[in-house]
Protein backbone atom coordinates (compact mmCIF):
# COMPACT_ATOMS: atom_id res chain seq x y z
CA UNK A 1 0.00 0.00 0.00
CA UNK A 2 1.25 3.68 -0.65
CA UNK A 3 1.93 5.61 1.94
CA UNK A 4 0.15 8.22 0.00
CA UNK A 5 -3.25 7.86 -0.01
CA UNK A 6 -6.05 10.00 -1.12
CA UNK A 7 -6.71 11.12 2.25
CA UNK A 8 -3.38 12.35 2.46
CA UNK A 9 -2.59 13.85 -1.07
CA UNK A 10 -6.20 16.04 -0.39
CA UNK A 11 -4.73 17.43 2.92
CA UNK A 12 -1.46 18.30 1.77
CA UNK A 13 -3.23 20.11 -1.37
CA UNK A 14 -5.93 21.51 0.36
CA UNK A 15 -4.32 22.06 4.06
CA UNK A 16 -7.43 22.91 6.51
CA UNK A 17 -6.62 25.66 9.03
CA UNK A 18 -3.36 26.78 7.48
CA UNK A 19 -2.42 30.52 8.45
CA UNK A 20 -1.89 32.30 11.70
CA UNK A 21 -4.36 33.77 14.20
CA UNK A 22 -3.55 37.05 15.44
CA UNK A 23 -5.18 36.94 18.49
CA UNK A 24 -4.13 33.23 19.59
CA UNK A 25 -3.47 32.27 23.31
CA UNK A 26 -1.27 29.57 22.72
CA UNK A 27 1.25 29.52 20.12
CA UNK A 28 3.99 26.97 19.86
CA UNK A 29 6.95 26.23 17.04
CA UNK A 30 9.06 23.32 16.29
CA UNK A 31 11.37 22.57 13.48
CA UNK A 32 12.45 18.85 12.85
CA UNK A 33 16.23 19.95 11.81
CA UNK A 34 17.05 16.43 10.19
CA UNK A 35 14.06 17.02 7.31
CA UNK A 36 14.60 20.87 7.47
CA UNK A 37 10.59 20.62 8.04
CA UNK A 38 9.17 23.60 10.73
CA UNK A 39 5.37 24.25 12.30
CA UNK A 40 3.98 26.69 14.00
CA UNK A 41 0.58 26.34 15.67
CA UNK A 42 -1.56 29.21 16.95
CA UNK A 43 -4.65 27.89 19.06
CA UNK A 44 -7.48 30.12 20.69
CA UNK A 45 -8.60 28.31 24.05
CA UNK A 46 -11.51 29.99 25.58
CA UNK A 47 -13.10 28.18 28.73
CA UNK A 48 -10.81 24.97 28.58
CA UNK A 49 -12.65 24.54 24.94
CA UNK A 50 -9.89 25.02 21.66
CA UNK A 51 -12.08 27.43 19.86
CA UNK A 52 -9.89 28.16 17.11
CA UNK A 53 -6.18 26.56 15.92
CA UNK A 54 -4.20 27.22 12.54
CA UNK A 55 -0.88 25.96 10.93
CA UNK A 56 1.72 27.04 9.65
CA UNK A 57 5.40 26.11 8.29
CA UNK A 58 6.86 23.57 5.56
CA UNK A 59 7.90 20.64 5.39
CA UNK A 60 7.10 17.23 3.79
CA UNK A 61 3.38 15.66 2.31
CA UNK A 62 3.13 13.89 5.76
CA UNK A 63 3.94 16.24 8.02
CA UNK A 64 1.44 18.68 6.33
CA UNK A 65 -1.38 16.24 5.97
CA UNK A 66 -0.81 15.32 9.56
CA UNK A 67 -0.98 19.23 11.01
CA UNK A 68 -4.19 19.50 8.97
CA UNK A 69 -6.28 16.39 10.00
CA UNK A 70 -5.10 17.29 13.88
CA UNK A 71 -6.07 20.91 13.65
CA UNK A 72 -9.55 19.50 12.32
CA UNK A 73 -9.68 16.83 14.71
CA UNK A 74 -8.76 19.32 17.76
CA UNK A 75 -10.79 22.05 17.08
CA UNK A 76 -13.67 22.93 19.62
CA UNK A 77 -12.05 19.97 21.39
CA UNK A 78 -10.93 20.42 25.03
CA UNK A 79 -7.58 21.11 26.27
CA UNK A 80 -7.49 18.27 28.24
CA UNK A 81 -8.77 15.76 25.71
CA UNK A 82 -6.61 17.25 22.82
CA UNK A 83 -3.28 16.33 25.98
CA UNK A 84 -4.57 12.81 26.10
CA UNK A 85 -3.83 12.23 22.33
CA UNK A 86 -1.21 9.96 21.51
CA UNK A 87 0.78 8.33 18.10
CA UNK A 88 -1.64 6.57 17.73
CA UNK A 89 -4.16 8.71 17.69
CA UNK A 90 -2.34 10.41 14.86
CA UNK A 91 -1.59 7.07 12.95
CA UNK A 92 -5.26 6.75 13.06
CA UNK A 93 -6.26 10.14 11.39
CA UNK A 94 -3.48 9.59 8.85
CA UNK A 95 -4.63 6.06 8.04
CA UNK A 96 -1.48 4.47 7.45
CA UNK A 97 1.27 2.91 9.27
CA UNK A 98 4.37 5.13 9.24
CA UNK A 99 8.61 3.54 8.87
CA UNK A 100 10.30 4.90 11.91
CA UNK A 101 11.95 7.34 9.43
CA UNK A 102 8.90 9.15 8.77
CA UNK A 103 7.40 8.74 12.32
CA UNK A 104 8.83 11.98 13.25
CA UNK A 105 7.28 13.52 10.48
CA UNK A 106 3.76 12.35 10.87
CA UNK A 107 4.16 13.33 14.87
CA UNK A 108 5.32 16.75 14.35
CA UNK A 109 1.84 18.41 14.80
CA UNK A 110 0.68 16.67 17.60
CA UNK A 111 4.36 17.56 19.83
CA UNK A 112 3.67 21.11 18.33
CA UNK A 113 0.35 21.43 19.60
CA UNK A 114 0.84 19.79 23.00
CA UNK A 115 3.95 22.25 23.39
CA UNK A 116 1.49 25.23 22.46
CA UNK A 117 -1.15 23.94 25.21
CA UNK A 118 0.91 23.88 28.05
CA UNK A 119 2.86 27.06 27.23
CA UNK A 120 0.96 30.66 27.23
CA UNK A 121 1.52 32.75 24.63
CA UNK B 1 32.29 -1.23 -23.65
CA UNK B 2 30.98 -3.60 -21.16
CA UNK B 3 26.85 -3.78 -21.06
CA UNK B 4 25.55 -3.01 -17.40
CA UNK B 5 23.01 -6.17 -18.31
CA UNK B 6 26.12 -8.52 -18.19
CA UNK B 7 27.54 -6.12 -14.98
CA UNK B 8 23.93 -6.62 -13.31
CA UNK B 9 24.29 -10.79 -13.57
CA UNK B 10 27.60 -10.32 -11.25
CA UNK B 11 25.35 -8.54 -8.14
CA UNK B 12 23.38 -11.55 -6.31
CA UNK B 13 20.88 -8.58 -5.43
CA UNK B 14 19.01 -8.30 -8.79
CA UNK B 15 17.86 -12.11 -8.71
CA UNK B 16 16.80 -11.71 -4.49
CA UNK B 17 13.28 -12.32 -4.25
CA UNK B 18 12.08 -11.83 -1.10
CA UNK B 19 8.31 -12.32 -0.25
CA UNK B 20 6.23 -9.00 -0.89
CA UNK B 21 3.98 -7.74 2.11
CA UNK B 22 1.19 -5.19 1.54
CA UNK B 23 3.02 -2.32 3.14
CA UNK B 24 6.42 -3.19 2.06
CA UNK B 25 7.96 -3.16 -1.43
CA UNK B 26 10.30 -5.73 -2.25
CA UNK B 27 14.14 -5.21 -1.99
CA UNK B 28 15.55 -6.87 -4.69
CA UNK B 29 15.21 -8.37 -7.60
CA UNK B 30 15.59 -7.82 -11.42
CA UNK B 31 13.39 -4.75 -11.36
CA UNK B 32 15.62 -3.02 -8.16
CA UNK B 33 16.82 0.62 -9.69
CA UNK B 34 19.46 1.05 -7.46
CA UNK B 35 20.69 5.13 -7.79
CA UNK B 36 22.17 5.34 -4.61
CA UNK B 37 25.78 4.26 -5.02
CA UNK B 38 27.30 7.34 -3.80
CA UNK B 39 26.00 6.19 -0.26
CA UNK B 40 27.27 2.76 -1.01
CA UNK B 41 27.76 0.53 -3.40
CA UNK B 42 26.12 -2.91 -4.20
CA UNK B 43 28.37 -5.87 -3.42
CA UNK B 44 29.34 -8.51 -5.76
CA UNK B 45 28.96 -11.82 -5.35
CA UNK B 46 33.09 -12.31 -5.96
CA UNK B 47 33.57 -10.04 -2.91
CA UNK B 48 30.93 -11.55 -0.88
CA UNK B 49 32.25 -15.14 -1.51
CA UNK B 50 35.86 -13.79 -0.65
CA UNK B 51 34.61 -12.80 2.65
CA UNK B 52 33.15 -15.92 3.06
CA UNK B 53 35.91 -17.97 2.26
CA UNK B 54 37.77 -16.40 4.59
CA UNK B 55 35.37 -16.87 7.60
CA UNK B 56 34.75 -20.50 6.49
CA UNK B 57 38.13 -21.83 5.38
CA UNK B 58 40.96 -19.98 7.55
CA UNK B 59 39.45 -17.09 9.81
CA UNK B 60 42.90 -17.33 11.84
CA UNK B 61 43.97 -14.31 13.44
CA UNK B 62 46.85 -12.59 11.25
CA UNK B 63 50.34 -11.46 12.38
CA UNK B 64 50.88 -13.31 15.34
CA UNK B 65 50.37 -17.72 14.34
CA UNK B 66 52.89 -19.56 13.86
CA UNK B 67 50.30 -22.69 12.00
CA UNK B 68 49.74 -22.69 8.36
CA UNK B 69 45.83 -21.29 8.90
CA UNK B 70 47.27 -18.06 10.40
CA UNK B 71 50.13 -17.39 7.80
CA UNK B 72 47.52 -17.95 4.92
CA UNK B 73 45.39 -15.07 6.98
CA UNK B 74 48.28 -12.80 7.37
CA UNK B 75 49.89 -13.78 3.78
CA UNK B 76 46.08 -12.83 1.98
CA UNK B 77 45.47 -10.19 4.12
CA UNK B 78 48.75 -8.29 3.61
CA UNK B 79 48.64 -9.05 0.18
CA UNK B 80 45.75 -6.51 -0.44
CA UNK B 81 48.12 -3.52 0.97
CA UNK B 82 50.07 -4.26 -2.41
CA UNK B 83 46.61 -4.30 -4.18
CA UNK B 84 45.35 -1.15 -2.28
CA UNK B 85 48.91 0.77 -2.75
CA UNK B 86 49.30 0.29 -6.63
CA UNK B 87 45.90 0.87 -7.27
CA UNK B 88 45.71 4.34 -6.00
CA UNK B 89 49.37 5.24 -7.28
CA UNK B 90 50.77 4.78 -3.82
CA UNK B 91 54.83 4.40 -3.74
CA UNK B 92 54.86 1.89 -1.25
CA UNK B 93 52.43 -0.51 0.54
CA UNK B 94 53.41 0.98 3.61
CA UNK B 95 51.28 3.82 2.75
CA UNK B 96 48.49 1.95 3.81
CA UNK B 97 46.98 1.95 6.82
CA UNK B 98 43.94 -0.50 7.33
CA UNK B 99 40.88 1.77 8.94
CA UNK B 100 36.96 1.25 9.35
CA UNK B 101 36.04 4.01 6.14
CA UNK B 102 36.36 7.14 5.76
CA UNK B 103 35.18 8.65 8.52
CA UNK B 104 38.02 6.68 10.70
CA UNK B 105 40.68 7.68 7.91
CA UNK B 106 39.98 11.60 8.72
CA UNK B 107 39.43 11.12 12.42
CA UNK B 108 43.06 9.41 12.60
CA UNK B 109 45.32 11.66 10.45
CA UNK B 110 43.59 14.53 12.72
CA UNK B 111 44.21 12.92 16.00
CA UNK B 112 48.15 12.33 14.28
CA UNK B 113 48.23 15.34 13.09
CA UNK B 114 47.44 17.05 16.40
CA UNK B 115 50.73 17.22 18.09
CA UNK B 116 51.95 19.46 15.63
CA UNK B 117 49.65 21.89 15.41
CA UNK B 118 49.70 25.24 17.87
CA UNK B 119 47.42 27.75 18.70
CA UNK B 120 46.77 30.32 15.99
CA UNK B 121 47.50 27.96 13.69
CA UNK B 122 44.65 27.44 10.55
CA UNK B 123 43.14 24.55 9.19
CA UNK B 124 41.16 25.25 5.97
CA UNK B 125 38.30 23.07 4.54
CA UNK B 126 35.81 23.95 1.99
CA UNK B 127 31.68 23.99 1.68
CA UNK B 128 31.57 21.31 -0.40
CA UNK B 129 32.64 18.90 2.29
CA UNK B 130 30.84 16.08 3.41
CA UNK B 131 31.00 15.84 7.60
CA UNK B 132 33.49 13.85 7.70
CA UNK B 133 35.96 15.99 6.60
CA UNK B 134 34.79 18.81 8.35
CA UNK B 135 34.05 18.00 11.67
CA UNK B 136 37.31 16.39 12.78
CA UNK B 137 38.89 19.45 11.47
CA UNK B 138 36.53 21.76 13.40
CA UNK B 139 37.13 19.92 16.35
CA UNK B 140 40.60 19.61 16.32
CA UNK B 141 40.82 23.73 15.92
CA UNK B 142 38.28 24.05 18.43
CA UNK B 143 40.59 22.30 20.87
CA UNK B 144 44.06 23.52 20.07
CA UNK B 145 43.19 27.16 19.88
CA UNK B 146 43.19 27.25 15.81
CA UNK B 147 41.73 29.33 13.32
CA UNK B 148 39.18 27.26 11.35
CA UNK B 149 38.48 28.72 7.75
CA UNK B 150 35.58 27.01 5.10
CA UNK B 151 36.20 27.97 1.25
CA UNK B 152 32.99 29.17 0.04
CA UNK B 153 32.03 28.04 -3.58
CA UNK B 154 31.53 29.45 -6.77
CA UNK B 155 28.27 29.66 -8.15
CA UNK B 156 29.46 26.70 -10.26
CA UNK B 157 29.61 24.18 -7.17
CA UNK B 158 33.45 24.54 -7.27
CA UNK B 159 35.99 25.20 -4.77
CA UNK B 160 36.51 29.04 -4.96
CA UNK B 161 40.50 29.19 -5.93
CA UNK B 162 41.03 32.67 -5.56
CA UNK B 163 39.37 32.59 -2.27
CA UNK B 164 41.52 29.44 -1.25
CA UNK B 165 44.74 31.39 -2.89
CA UNK B 166 44.39 34.53 -0.60
CA UNK B 167 43.49 32.28 2.98
CA UNK B 168 46.73 30.19 2.87
CA UNK B 169 49.52 31.83 4.60
CA UNK B 170 52.57 30.37 6.85
CA UNK B 171 50.54 29.24 9.72
CA UNK B 172 47.89 27.36 7.34
CA UNK B 173 48.93 23.78 8.40
CA UNK B 174 46.07 21.60 7.11
CA UNK B 175 43.83 21.85 3.47
CA UNK B 176 41.44 19.39 3.52
CA UNK B 177 38.72 18.95 0.87
CA UNK B 178 37.47 15.95 -1.24
CA UNK B 179 38.62 14.88 -5.00
CA UNK B 180 34.86 14.21 -5.44
CA UNK B 181 31.96 16.44 -3.63
CA UNK B 182 29.29 13.93 -1.98
CA UNK B 183 26.27 16.10 -3.02
CA UNK B 184 27.12 18.16 -6.05
CA UNK B 185 29.40 15.55 -8.07
CA UNK B 186 32.04 18.41 -8.57
CA UNK B 187 35.07 16.82 -9.85
CA UNK B 188 37.92 18.64 -8.13
CA UNK B 189 41.23 19.30 -9.75
CA UNK B 190 42.74 17.92 -6.65
CA UNK B 191 46.44 18.01 -8.55
CA UNK B 192 46.44 21.36 -9.72
CA UNK B 193 44.89 22.74 -6.04
CA UNK B 194 47.67 20.31 -3.67
CA UNK B 195 50.15 22.27 -6.25
CA UNK B 196 48.61 25.56 -5.23
CA UNK B 197 48.55 25.60 -1.75
CA UNK B 198 52.21 23.82 -1.90
CA UNK B 199 53.50 26.45 -3.51
CA UNK B 200 52.44 29.07 -1.77
CA UNK B 201 53.31 26.88 1.80
CA UNK B 202 55.15 24.06 1.50
CA UNK B 203 54.94 22.79 4.71
CA UNK B 204 51.44 22.63 4.64
CA UNK B 205 49.73 19.09 4.85
CA UNK B 206 47.15 18.31 2.00
CA UNK B 207 44.30 16.02 2.97
CA UNK B 208 42.04 14.24 0.72
CA UNK B 209 38.88 12.85 1.15
CA UNK B 210 38.55 10.45 -1.57
CA UNK B 211 35.63 8.25 -1.01
CA UNK B 212 33.71 9.45 -4.29
CA UNK B 213 36.44 9.17 -6.36
CA UNK B 214 38.11 5.54 -5.88
CA UNK B 215 35.45 3.41 -7.67
CA UNK B 216 34.64 6.08 -10.41
CA UNK B 217 38.15 6.87 -11.71
CA UNK B 218 41.63 6.15 -12.21
CA UNK B 219 43.50 7.69 -9.05
CA UNK B 220 46.67 8.35 -8.99
CA UNK B 221 47.74 10.04 -5.16
CA UNK B 222 51.93 10.54 -5.83
CA UNK B 223 50.78 12.28 -8.75
CA UNK B 224 48.34 14.48 -6.66
CA UNK B 225 51.36 14.99 -3.99
CA UNK B 226 48.82 14.76 -1.03
CA UNK B 227 49.92 13.57 2.14
CA UNK B 228 46.46 12.01 3.37
CA UNK B 229 44.27 10.28 1.02
CA UNK B 230 41.13 8.80 2.63
CA UNK B 231 38.40 6.20 1.28
CA UNK B 232 35.87 3.58 2.01
CA UNK B 233 35.56 -0.15 0.82
CA UNK B 234 32.03 -0.12 1.02
CA UNK B 235 31.65 2.90 -1.96
CA UNK B 236 33.90 0.54 -3.60
CA UNK B 237 31.83 -2.60 -4.14
CA UNK B 238 33.43 -3.82 -0.73
CA UNK B 239 32.24 -4.67 2.45
CA UNK B 240 31.82 -2.02 5.45
CA UNK B 241 33.59 -1.62 8.07
CA UNK B 242 36.59 -1.48 6.09
CA UNK B 243 38.53 1.90 5.29
CA UNK B 244 42.09 3.33 4.07
CA UNK B 245 44.22 6.02 5.38
CA UNK B 246 47.30 6.26 2.51
CA UNK B 247 49.56 8.29 4.04
CA UNK B 248 52.78 9.64 2.43
CA UNK B 249 56.04 7.85 3.98
CA UNK B 250 58.14 10.55 4.85
CA UNK B 251 55.29 12.04 6.44
CA UNK B 252 53.69 8.75 8.51
CA UNK B 253 57.72 8.26 9.58
CA UNK B 254 57.56 11.63 11.87
CA UNK B 255 54.19 10.73 13.34
CA UNK B 256 53.74 9.20 16.58
CA UNK B 257 50.69 6.29 17.17
CA UNK B 258 47.45 7.52 18.52
CA UNK B 259 46.08 4.01 19.71
CA UNK B 260 47.43 1.49 21.77
CA UNK B 261 47.37 -2.02 21.81
CA UNK B 262 48.07 -5.28 20.02
CA UNK B 263 49.81 -5.90 17.21
CA UNK B 264 51.71 -2.28 17.13
CA UNK B 265 54.76 -2.51 19.40
CA UNK B 266 58.00 -4.20 19.42
CA UNK B 267 58.73 -3.84 23.33
CA UNK B 268 56.29 -3.01 25.52
CA UNK B 269 58.00 -3.15 28.61
CA UNK B 270 60.94 -0.85 27.94
CA UNK B 271 60.95 2.58 29.96
CA UNK B 272 60.39 3.96 26.05
CA UNK B 273 58.03 1.69 24.36
CA UNK B 274 59.23 1.01 20.84
CA UNK B 275 56.93 0.64 18.50
CA UNK B 276 56.65 -1.23 14.83
CA UNK B 277 57.31 1.03 11.65
CA UNK B 278 54.34 2.99 9.78
CA UNK B 279 51.77 1.96 8.92
CA UNK B 280 51.87 -1.25 11.58
CA UNK B 281 52.18 1.31 14.34
CA UNK B 282 48.82 3.21 13.50
CA UNK B 283 46.82 -0.57 13.22
CA UNK B 284 46.39 -1.45 17.23
CA UNK B 285 43.90 -4.11 17.42
CA UNK B 286 42.43 -7.00 15.06
CA UNK B 287 41.44 -4.99 12.16
CA UNK B 288 38.39 -6.72 9.97
CA UNK B 289 40.16 -9.08 8.24
CA UNK B 290 37.63 -10.91 6.28
CA UNK B 291 36.31 -7.24 5.32
CA UNK B 292 39.79 -6.50 4.53
CA UNK B 293 40.24 -9.29 2.20
CA UNK B 294 37.44 -9.03 0.50
CA UNK B 295 38.35 -5.55 -0.46
CA UNK B 296 41.46 -7.01 -2.29
CA UNK B 297 39.13 -8.69 -4.22
CA UNK B 298 36.79 -5.74 -5.20
CA UNK B 299 40.19 -4.22 -6.15
CA UNK B 300 40.13 -7.09 -8.60
CA UNK B 301 37.17 -6.93 -9.88
CA UNK B 302 37.39 -3.05 -10.67
CA UNK B 303 40.70 -3.35 -12.56
CA UNK B 304 38.83 -6.50 -14.60
CA UNK B 305 36.45 -3.81 -16.07
CA UNK B 306 38.96 -1.35 -16.25
CA UNK B 307 38.63 2.09 -14.21
CA UNK B 308 38.93 3.87 -17.98
CA UNK B 309 36.00 1.77 -18.92
CA UNK B 310 34.31 2.98 -15.65
CA UNK B 311 34.64 6.00 -15.65
CA UNK B 312 33.53 6.48 -19.56
CA UNK B 313 30.32 4.30 -19.22
CA UNK B 314 29.25 6.25 -15.88
CA UNK B 315 30.23 9.65 -17.74
CA UNK B 316 27.44 8.71 -20.94
CA UNK B 317 25.00 7.89 -18.20
CA UNK B 318 25.55 11.15 -16.36
CA UNK B 319 25.43 13.15 -19.39
CA UNK B 320 22.32 10.74 -19.92
CA UNK B 321 20.28 11.75 -17.22
CA UNK B 322 21.45 15.51 -17.30
CA UNK B 323 20.09 16.05 -20.67
CA UNK B 324 17.10 14.20 -19.83
CA UNK B 325 16.16 15.66 -16.41
CA UNK B 326 16.41 19.23 -18.55
CA UNK B 327 14.06 18.51 -21.13
CA UNK B 328 11.65 16.67 -18.91
CA UNK B 329 11.15 19.02 -16.29
CA UNK B 330 12.48 22.43 -17.70
CA UNK B 331 12.29 25.24 -14.88
CA UNK B 332 10.92 22.76 -12.52
CA UNK B 333 13.69 21.00 -11.76
CA UNK B 334 17.11 22.77 -9.96
CA UNK B 335 19.95 20.76 -10.90
CA UNK B 336 22.58 21.82 -8.03
CA UNK B 337 26.02 21.76 -9.27
CA UNK B 338 28.22 21.87 -12.11
CA UNK B 339 25.88 20.67 -14.46
CA UNK B 340 28.18 20.45 -17.10
CA UNK B 341 29.14 16.75 -17.13
CA UNK B 342 32.58 17.24 -17.74
CA UNK B 343 33.43 18.00 -14.39
CA UNK B 344 30.41 16.33 -13.09
CA UNK B 345 30.77 13.00 -11.39
CA UNK B 346 27.95 10.07 -11.80
CA UNK B 347 26.36 12.46 -8.50
CA UNK B 348 23.04 14.81 -9.50
CA UNK B 349 21.24 16.45 -6.53
CA UNK B 350 18.33 18.36 -7.48
CA UNK B 351 14.79 19.69 -6.19
CA UNK B 352 11.66 19.17 -8.06
CA UNK B 353 9.49 22.05 -7.92
CA UNK B 354 8.23 22.89 -4.38
CA UNK B 355 8.08 19.41 -3.25
CA UNK B 356 9.85 17.56 -0.58
CA UNK B 357 12.84 15.55 -1.20
CA UNK B 358 11.61 12.86 1.44
CA UNK B 359 8.48 12.48 -0.68
CA UNK B 360 10.10 12.31 -4.14
CA UNK B 361 12.25 9.38 -2.51
CA UNK B 362 9.84 7.53 -0.14
CA UNK B 363 7.46 7.96 -3.16
CA UNK B 364 10.01 6.20 -5.96
CA UNK B 365 11.26 3.40 -2.88
CA UNK B 366 7.32 2.41 -3.37
CA UNK B 367 8.26 1.74 -7.33
CA UNK B 368 11.85 -0.23 -6.04
CA UNK B 369 13.94 2.82 -6.88
CA UNK B 370 16.45 4.10 -4.32
CA UNK B 371 17.54 7.35 -4.50
CA UNK B 372 18.66 9.32 -1.20
CA UNK B 373 16.98 13.17 0.44
CA UNK B 374 17.87 15.00 2.65
CA UNK B 375 21.31 16.94 3.53
CA UNK B 376 23.75 14.08 2.44
CA UNK B 377 25.88 14.68 5.77
CA UNK B 378 26.86 17.90 4.16
CA UNK B 379 24.90 20.47 6.21
CA UNK B 380 27.19 23.56 5.58
CA UNK B 381 26.40 22.75 1.42
CA UNK B 382 22.99 23.17 1.80
CA UNK B 383 23.16 25.53 4.33
CA UNK B 384 25.54 28.20 1.96
CA UNK B 385 22.89 27.08 -0.83
CA UNK B 386 19.46 28.17 0.87
CA UNK B 387 18.58 24.76 0.62
CA UNK B 388 16.68 22.30 3.65
CA UNK B 389 17.45 18.87 1.47
CA UNK B 390 18.05 17.71 -1.85
CA UNK B 391 16.82 14.61 -3.92
CA UNK B 392 20.35 12.74 -5.21
CA UNK B 393 20.72 10.62 -7.55
CA UNK B 394 24.26 8.42 -8.15
CA UNK B 395 25.46 6.15 -10.35
CA UNK B 396 27.60 2.72 -10.58
CA UNK B 397 28.70 0.48 -13.52
CA UNK B 398 25.27 -1.60 -13.06
CA UNK B 399 22.99 1.00 -13.83
CA UNK B 400 21.66 1.73 -17.73
CA UNK B 401 19.85 4.63 -19.26
CA UNK B 402 16.98 2.18 -18.72
CA UNK B 403 17.66 3.12 -14.73
CA UNK B 404 16.73 6.48 -15.82
CA UNK B 405 13.68 6.57 -17.82
CA UNK B 406 12.23 4.44 -14.99
CA UNK B 407 12.99 7.19 -12.67
CA UNK B 408 12.03 9.37 -14.93
CA UNK B 409 8.66 8.31 -15.69
CA UNK B 410 8.39 7.92 -11.50
CA UNK B 411 9.47 11.50 -10.97
CA UNK B 412 6.79 12.59 -13.42
CA UNK B 413 3.80 10.62 -11.66
CA UNK B 414 5.44 12.39 -8.80
CA UNK B 415 5.00 15.81 -10.22
CA UNK B 416 1.30 15.60 -11.00
CA UNK B 417 0.47 13.74 -7.65
CA UNK B 418 2.42 16.56 -5.23
CA UNK B 419 0.76 19.19 -7.58
CA UNK B 420 -0.93 21.83 -5.32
Amino acid sequence: MSLYQDLILDHYRNPRNQGVLKNATHYAEVSNLSCGDKLCIDIIVKNDIIEDVKFSGSGCAISQASASLLTEHIKNQSVEKALMLEPKDILELLGVTLSPNRLKCGLLSLETVKKALTQSK
Amino acid sequence: MFSPQTIKKDFPIFTYHPARNATHSVAGGPDLVYLDSAATTLKPRVVIEAEKEYLEHYSANIARGLYPLAEKATEKFEMVREKVSTFIGAESAKEIIFTSGTTDSLNLAARLLASRLEAGDTIITTAMEHHSNFLPWKELAKKNGLHFRVIPLTEKGTIDIEILKNTIDERTKIVAFSAVSNVLGTINPVKEITTLIKNINPSTIVVIDAAQAVSHMPIDVSEWNADFVAFSGHKMFGPTGVGILYGKSSLLNTLSPVTFGGGMVIDACADETVYKEAPYRFEAGTPNIGGIIALGTAIDYMKSIGMENIQKYEHTLTVYALNRLRETFGENIHIIGPTYPEKQSGIIAFTLSTIHPHDIAATLGEHDICVRAGEHCASPLHKSLGLHATTRISFSIYNSKKDIDKCIAILEEIQTMFSK
